[in-house]
């Protein structure tokens, strides 16, 4: 390590550093995100294998007959809920206990912290039934969930009426080593939210429900059913869970190795997998589906029933029955098939599901990119910042700067980095607060109370802190802006490497945005370019492309007024999971991502 | 202070009244079967057996008109009866007793449409192996066992595999309760000094007798209950030095068991009803669980001597659900893929009862052959009526041979069953790896009467209980208990032993919540697949339960009302077990095969940094100078060559 402890070697690097950061740094940024775009090119992924032996080996058969019988039962079902106009709870009850399961119930209230104008609901009380096969000769330590949601409207009844049908038709095998629960859950998320918090007997969220009477013990795995016709086209599998947790790849393995072995078509992202990867076509597909997981993931939102089981380290994953106009048609017999056989090789575990990744991204069902081949992509970015460290800390000769007894006092850089955090906390508390305050005043719903209040927030902290360290110690010196830039610096590198830990994909977007600005912004730029380009990459600018860039990639596109819209439900969706189901994306942006960027804009406006 | 000793007496009470009972029913026990009138059903020693026939009788006579039908039949048959059994040479009443086997099997059918088969083999064994001569001769008792007993001086063992759980609220109480896995406690003899020692030599042994992996049982899993468990036999020593209590929650039974276990009954599985036991059909069930009880008992109702008793028993529940066909029937057959065709030669009684209690009139199955035997017991608090097929008469087996009960459904819903009046669960509460919290729920069921229950929980090191958090509540209160013992454990060495005596109100859910810490095991500590989990055997909870008979007091069944004004003593309690579920939980796993990445990055890490860091820390700097000129340089070499100090 001559590097560091000779003097002259050091001397030339640091030079070399300095002298070509800027071009060093684009490299590193263009690299990025080149190696990124790599990343679904299909020579450059892996091809998704069975790593557990308990799963991979073991043959199994699958007899389930009933599909016709199940889906009369959901049609059953679904004039029952018709009755009631909601969850028929007797009826489930009476049916499951009729199909030989202990049948428990649970009741649940929530009152949400401002109505949710999507699903449209804002006190919101319900009632989960479920029953529990009870596994022959098994002591109740292992269980298994397949839950389906009893939806409005028409939706989903046939996945009632086929979980029914499996209840019963696994109650009469013996082969089971784990108790099944077999879980109709109401209003989606929030009932599995109680359910769940009820299982497992904590309160993190401050939800009012019943406790439970009947568990199974340790829960292995999970699948959500979502399947609303009697035949459909393909199953597409959903991972993403809250806070962009993913279950183990396994899991996924398994329902593709399913799909492969009963000849039904799968998809991922609701996209097909294709063949031709050397094609430009056949690229920008796998792109598509890949760029659809991080933005999925990268939302923190659990996008379906299962997201939730992820927090309790269990594996989960939703299948949702798509009917689309293709002519290859799959029945219910064959679902039914493609699910016993799923449970009978999770009810041959023996460990928990842990020997496959639980870091990955996929460009198709079939492929997978793991942690080791993502990672260098957000390093890239990540470098940058580094970089611009050594840039600002070093001289062009190599000496250190700021050793002179000219620094300036740390009060001058401590107001900035306060009253930026100072923002970001009222960004995070008051929208909530004061909705009622907003419907007063102004003739707005309280949704839109609770929107505009944290856009205006969000606004008025662009006007705010810049001025700040004026009103202490009168002009900022030139020293001052490089240490205030030193601190944002680490700052921001920092909070991206933890978030790209967890989560890479919303740590890798929030890089590609913050990277640039913060790298190469100080008070000498152009003012009014710099603010522009500012304002445009800011954390609130970001979520705006990342919705149109969704609704792209999911092929229907919408028009600005429409995106507009969506962008303020997506605010309020944010909002909305952060206090029902513990999503930390939201928090994250308001009081670290969004301080941390007024930062970089007090330092363009320092004087 | 005060209150405290008085806990201890209260507690100490509560041990006498167990002591007590089971002394009791022992010494029925012994009667009955001396009494070849009786046809009192001997099923769970731990239960309070009252009834005896003559006080049937006296009810039988404000019966139902229907009924009188069956009971007077009963009475004929028992008439014809006592010559029989005096007649027969095997039961000689009061002849200095030898060894005595008798067998029985018990079907219940449950409210679910399961069907419940008790099997319980009973072998006296009249010796004295403790005042140091040497038994050398085995007639029925087995060998193999008896020569174990006596030379680790064992005063009572109970031992048992069970495969599953035992759903209380659907299928209601056991005979004979038993935790999942294996479970073994043993009372060793006041004159064995070194306990551990034959403790640990004891499970060795009977290891390899009954092919299962007691040989696991080790200090960090015994423990010494200081209440719970109390002799069932004769005796009074109640010192806990004597006794050793494990559990291994993980075992898992098999045929490999079963054999062993088979083999140490006198006609094996040759003869008699052990010929059902096929292993095929017992393991296809719900629920199967064998034991094995060895225990003094008083020889005669005088109790002048004691006699060993070993019992042995096998409890299996079948599922209906499984059992391929819809049709709601169940016979010997159906059960066992076998009849019954004899019984053992050996058996002084061999008899098959089958619980018709809910059935009184037929109209919830039909049972055939008929039988004109009735017999009434208090089981587990309840009177229960039994039909009874006595395998050592030659009628029972008819035309055809063999027996082959047939119970067939008449009503597609059974009723509702008598909801438990105890029943407990557990669970491990929380998510992530660092903390968890066990939550025990006790239930009483009971609409008016409050008892108290002892709790054992054992729990093994590696969850470090945080004892402080421990709360009882029930109904929402805090419920103090009157007595808890507490041992800490210790690494590596000893589990944690939790016991308490609570008070249950009535009609009210008791949660007992402690919280825990997961420990961090060394790398050779963990189980070959580690990312099961660690199990955490059941908590047991033993309670003197208020009776169903004396809960009955406000008339719902047709009595004379001069029986009915007091409640019975005997009656108006019984002993309880109850086992929860055991409990897997998750403990930090390292990733195995992380310790190469680890070396490698650490060893990198340390060439590095370290090095680079000592380098700095060691090196002196010094300005450098201009390279010197020509002519010092040569005057430089020229010095060197002389061997003085350069420029």
């Amino acid at each position: 390590m001559g590097l560091l402890s000779d003097p002259n070697r050091r001397r030339a690097l640091t030079k070399l550093l300095t002298r070509l950061n800027a071009p060093i740094c684009v490299m590193c940024y263009l690299a990025g995100v080149a190696w990124f775009m790599g990343l679904a090119f299909e020579p450059f992924t892996l091809r998704t294998y069975m790593s557990e032996n308990a799963m991979g080996s073991t043959m199994v058969e699958e007899r389930f007959p009933a599909g016709e019988r199940a889906l009369a039962t959901g049609r059953e079902f679904a004039a029952h809920k018709k009755k009631v106009g909601g969850m028929p709870v007797d009826w489930l009850v009476k049916t499951m206990q009729s199909r030989g399961l202990e049948v428990f119930t649970q009741s649940f209230t929530r009152k949400l912290p401002f109505p949710d104008e999507n699903k449209e609901r804002y006190m919101v009380r319900g009632t989960n039934v479920y029953g529990i096969l009870r596994a022959p000769r098994a002591p109740r330590t292992e269980a298994l969930v397949l839950s389906a949601p009893c939806s409005e409207g028409n939706n989903n009844n046939q996945a009632v009426g086929l979980l029914l049908g499996l209840a019963q038709y696994f109650r009469s095998q013996i082969h089971w080593a784990k108790d099944i629960i077999f879980l109709v859950n109401e209003h989606d998320l929030i009932g599995m939210q109680a359910w769940l918090e009820g299982y497992h007997h904590t309160n993190t969220t401050g939800g009012d429900w019943s406790p439970l009477q009947g568990r199974g013990g340790s829960i292995q795995a999970a699948l959500s059913l979502e399947l609303s016709s009697d035949v459909i086209t393909s199953l597409d599998l959903v991972l993403e869970g809250l806070n962009g947790q993913l279950p183990n790849l396994d899991l996924a393995n398994l329902f593709y190795a399913f799909c492969q072995k009963i000849g039904v078509l799968c998809t991922i992202q609701g996209k097909l997998q294709r063949n031709d990867w050397d094609t430009t076509s056949g690229y920008s597909h796998a792109a598509q589906t890949m760029m659809l997981m991080v933005l999925k993931q990268a939302s923190g939102r659990p996008w379906g029933d299962h997201g939730l089981f992820l927090r309790y380290h269990i594996e989960a994953a939703s299948i949702r029955g798509i009917n689309s106009f293709r002519q290859y048609k799959t029945d219910t017999t064959t679902i039914g098939r493609l699910l016993e056989g799923m449970y009978r090789k999770l009810n041959n575990l023996l460990e928990r599901l842990h020997q496959s990744y639980f870091f990955y991204l996929m460009p198709s069902l079939s492929r997978f990119v793991s942690i080791g081949y993502y990672m260098p992509a957000f390093g890239l970015l990540a470098v940058i910042l580094l970089l611009r460290v050594s840039f600002h800390l070093w001289d062009n000769r190599g000496f250190y700067f700021y050793l002179t007894p000219s620094s300036p006092g740390v009060l001058s850089i401590l107001t900035p980095v306060v009253i930026s955090h100072m923002t970001g906390v009222a960004l995070y508390t008051l929208p909530i607060l004061s909705q009622e305050m907003a419907v007063q005043h102004f003739p707005v719903s309280e949704t839109e109370a609770v929107v505009l209040t944290a856009i205006a927030i969000y606004t008025a902290g662009l006007a705010l802190p810049h001025n700040t360290h004026r009103l202490l110690q009168g002009e900022g010196t030139e020293e001052g802006w490089r240490v205030l830039k030193l601190v944002a610096l680490l700052y921001l590198a920092v909070l991206l490497g933890c978030t790209a830990l967890i989560n890479f994909s919303l740590g890798f977007i929030l890089a590609l945005s913050l990277v640039p600005i913060a790298a190469f912004i100080t008070p000498h730029t152009p003012k009014a370019l710099s603010a522009a380009i500012m304002v445009l990459l800011s954390p609130g600018c970001t979520l705006l492309y990342c919705v149109f860039v969704f609704q792209e990639l999911q092929e229907t596109p919408v028009s600005l007024q429409d995106g507009w819209m969506l962008f303020l439900s997506v605010i309020s969706q944010g909002i909305l999971d952060h206090a029902l189901y513990g999503s930390l994306v939201y928090p994250l942006l308001a009081l670290l991502i969004y301080p941390c960027w007024l930062l970089l804009w007090n330092i363009l406006f320092w004087k | 202070m005060a209150a405290h000793r008085c806990n201890i007496f209260m507690l100490v009470f509560v041990l006498c009244g167990l002591t007590y009972v089971f002394v009791r029913a022992d010494i029925e026990d012994t009667n009955h079967v001396k009494d070849a009138e009786s046809v009192a059903v001997d099923i769970a020693p731990k239960a309070n057996i009252g009834a005896s026939l003559r006080s049937t009788k006296t009810e039988d006579q404000t019966q139902a008109a229907e009924e009188e039908r069956q009971w007077e039949a009963t009475e004929v048959k028992e008439a014809d009866r006592v010559p029989d059994t005096m007649q027969t040479p095997d039961v000689p009443p009061l002849t200095p007793a030898k060894d005595q086997f008798q067998e029985e099997l018990v079907i219940r059918p449950l409210h679910s449409g399961d069907i419940y088969a008790s099997f319980q083999f009973r072998t006296m064994w009249d010796t004295d192996f403790l005042r140091g001569s040497k038994v050398s001769h085995y007639r029925l008792f087995p060998k193999s066992l008896g020569q174990v007993i006596s030379k680790f001086s064992v005063r009572e063992l109970h031992i048992s595999f069970t495969q599953g759980y035992w759903r209380t609220m659907q299928w209601g109480q056991p005979f004979l309760p038993s935790p999942p896995g294996a479970e073994l406690w043993v009372w060793f003899q006041d004159t064995v000094t070194d306990v551990d020692g034959a403790w640990k030599e004891l499970t060795n042994v009977l290891s390899g007798i009954f092919c299962a992996s007691l040989n696991f049982i080790d200090s960090t899993n015994t423990v010494q209950p200081s209440a719970s468990f109390k002799p069932l036999g004769l005796g009074n020593v109640t010192d806990q030095r004597f006794l050793r209590y494990a559990v291994l929650p993980r075992e898992i039974v098999c045929t490999e068991n079963l054999t062993p276990w088979k083999k140490l009954l006198p006609c094996g599985s040759k003869a008699g009803l052990a010929v059902l036991m096929k292993s095929e059909k017992l393991f296809h069930s719900s629920f199967h669980s064998q034991a094995l009880h060895f225990r003094p008992v008083c020889q005669d109702w005088k109790c002048k001597s004691t006699v060993w008793e070993l019992r042995q028993t096998l409890n299996v529940v079948f599922d209906l659900h499984t059992s391929g066909q819809g049709k709601r029937e169940w016979s010997l057959f159906k059960m066992f893929s076998r009849t019954v065709t004899e019984a053992c030669p050996l058996a002084s009684s061999s008899k098959v009862y089958v619980d018709v209690t809910d059935n009184p009139q037929g109209e919830l199955f039909e049972l055939s052959p008929t039988t004109p035997l009735l017999s009434q017991a208090v089981v587990l608090g309840d009177r229960r009526t039994y039909s009874v097929y006595d395998l050592t008469n030659q009628a029972t087996f008819g035309q055809t041979r063999s027996l082959n009960m047939l119970l067939r459904w008449r009503a597609a819903e059974s009723g509702d069953m008598l909801r438990p009046l105890l029943h407990g669960e557990r669970y491990v509460a929380g998510y992530g790896l660092q903390t968890g919290e066990i939550h025990t729920l006790m239930y009483n069921n009971h609409p008016y009467r409050a008892f108290p229950v002892l709790l054992l929980d054992t729990v093994p090191w590696y969850l470090r209980l945080y004892i402080h958090t421990l709360t009882v509540t029930s109904k929402g209160r805090d419920n103090k208990p009157s007595y808890i013992h507490y041992q800490p454990s210790k690494d590596r060495l000893r589990p944690h032993l939790l016991e308490m005596l609570v008070q249950l109100p009535p009609n009210s859910v008791t949660e007992v919540t402690m919280q825990f810490e997961r420990a961090l095991l060394k790398w050779t500590e963990y189980t070959p697949d580690p990312n099961h989990g660690f199990y955490v055997g059941s908590s047991v909870i033993s309670a003197l339960v208020p009776s169903v008979v004396a809960m009955d007091t406000n008339s719902t069944r047709e009595c004379p009302l001069f029986s009915s004004f007091f409640p019975c003593k005997e009656e108006s309690s019984y002993f309880m077990r109850v086992y929860t579920e055991p409990l897997l939980v998750n403990l930090p796993t390292p990733d195995f095969s992380m310790p190469y990445n680890v070396i490698c990055l650490t060893c990198t890490v340390v060439a590095v940094g370290y090095g680079s860091l000592y380098n700095l820390l060691t090196r002196t700097f010094q300005v450098e100078e201009p390279s010197p000129g020509l002519a010092k340089r040569l005057a430089n070499i020229i010095r060197r060559l002389r061997g003085v100090p350069l420029l």
